[in-house]
């Protein structure tokens, strides 16, 4: 699987972090979307379809 | 979702919209109901009023209009009465649909004319700083009311059963997928059909009635959200604080476009 975020649409505004059942998001210091650990992901999708700004996307591999 | 935003949206991103505002989520939903259906997207039409929903129109790689406030269904009535092939889809807001343009939806509900209306309802005119709307619930503040609303709020879907249409819906920005689902379903249909589409405003609503962060207002949906399935099971009582979602009314009537070809046929066989 792969995660790619694009931190020029991200707002910070933290909706996919609160839904990652395996914590596997994090925001960085300038409260942008950051991966903490891509090996906890199970593809479940849950910040793609809530992201309101388009700035995740999960690929099953 | 990365593949359809390449293919159906305009390359503008980042949208205008606050961070946490789910109108983003709404908006992906209306693409996948799209995508879902095979439409043609040179033969959709999206039309737009004014307000935070309408800037949606902007970022969509379709023929689209962006109106005037509250004049959204007039404009996509005469798309649709010009060209009856072409599947026009309406995004407006809660201000711009039941306020401002509150009479044409109710008669264009009325005349159940082919459109596909998405009301994405906030509770609150976001653009122009938080003032309430006639969807804002009672005792709700905003910045024309610092001590609370009074009145009581609009029951949308109610309203457009009652004033004639034919298929009406409730999905949230929560239940991304089922909105998709309601959307599809209301592009299929043949008449008016109204999508109310809740959605949060974290900023203009939820920060001045302490709603909490984005996150939070989605959870809120989460937990008084009932689907229509469920709530036949539930008490009057159970269902208090609670709306329901899903499929709320479906029924069969005479399409205006089809009508008005009839009248057409007639006069060009009185003319000859």
């Amino acid at each position: 699987m792969a995660i790619k975020t694009i931190g020029k649409h991200c707002k910070g505004c933290g909706v996919c972090v609160t839904f990652c059942p395996k914590q596997v998001l994090g925001l960085d210091a300038l409260g942008k979307i950051t991966i903490v650990d891509e090996s906890k992901c199970i593809t479940c999708k849950q910040c793609e379809m809530r992201c309101p700004d388009y700035a995740i996307f999960v690929e099953k591999k | 979702m990365e593949k359809l935003i390449e293919k159906y949206y305009r390359p503008r991103l980042p949208h205008i919209w606050c961070p946490g505002c789910g109108n983003g989520i709404v908006t992906s939903s209306i693409i996948k109901a799209i995508d879902k259906l095979g439409l043609d997207q040179d033969k959709t039409v999206i039309v737009s009023g004014i307000g935070c929903s309408s800037r949606a129109s902007g970022y969509l790689n379709f023929d689209t209009v962006h109106s005037l406030h509250g004049r959204a269904l007039p404009v996509a009535t005469g798309i649709k009465l010009a060209d009856p092939e072409l599947n026009v889809i309406v995004i407006t807001g809660d201000g711009d649909g039941t306020a401002i343009g509150g009479n044409h939806f109710i008669h264009t509900a009325r005349r159940n004319i082919n459109l596909t209306v998405i009301l994405f309802n906030n509770n609150i005119y976001g653009m122009t700083g938080g003032q309430y709307s006639p969807l804002t619930p009672t005792d709700s503040k905003a910045t024309t009311a610092p001590y609370g609303t009074l009145e009581r709020a609009f029951d949308i879907a109610e309203l457009a059963k009652a004033a004639g249409a034919t298929y009406v819906a409730r999905g949230t920005a929560f239940h991304a997928n089922m909105l998709v689902d309601v959307i599809a379903k209301g592009i299929s249909h043949d008449g008016f059909s109204l999508i109310e589409a809740v959605t949060q405003c974290p900023i203009y609503f939820g920060r001045q009635n302490k709603k909490g962060d984005a996150s939070t207002m989605l959870k809120t949906q989460r937990d008084h959200a009932v689907t229509v399935e469920a709530a036949k099971k539930l008490s009057p009582e159970q269902l208090e604080g609670k709306f329901k979602i899903g499929v709320l009314h479906q029924s069969e009537a005479p399409e205006y476009t089809k009508q008005y070809q009839g009248i057409i046929d007639r006069a060009q066989k009185g003319a000859k």
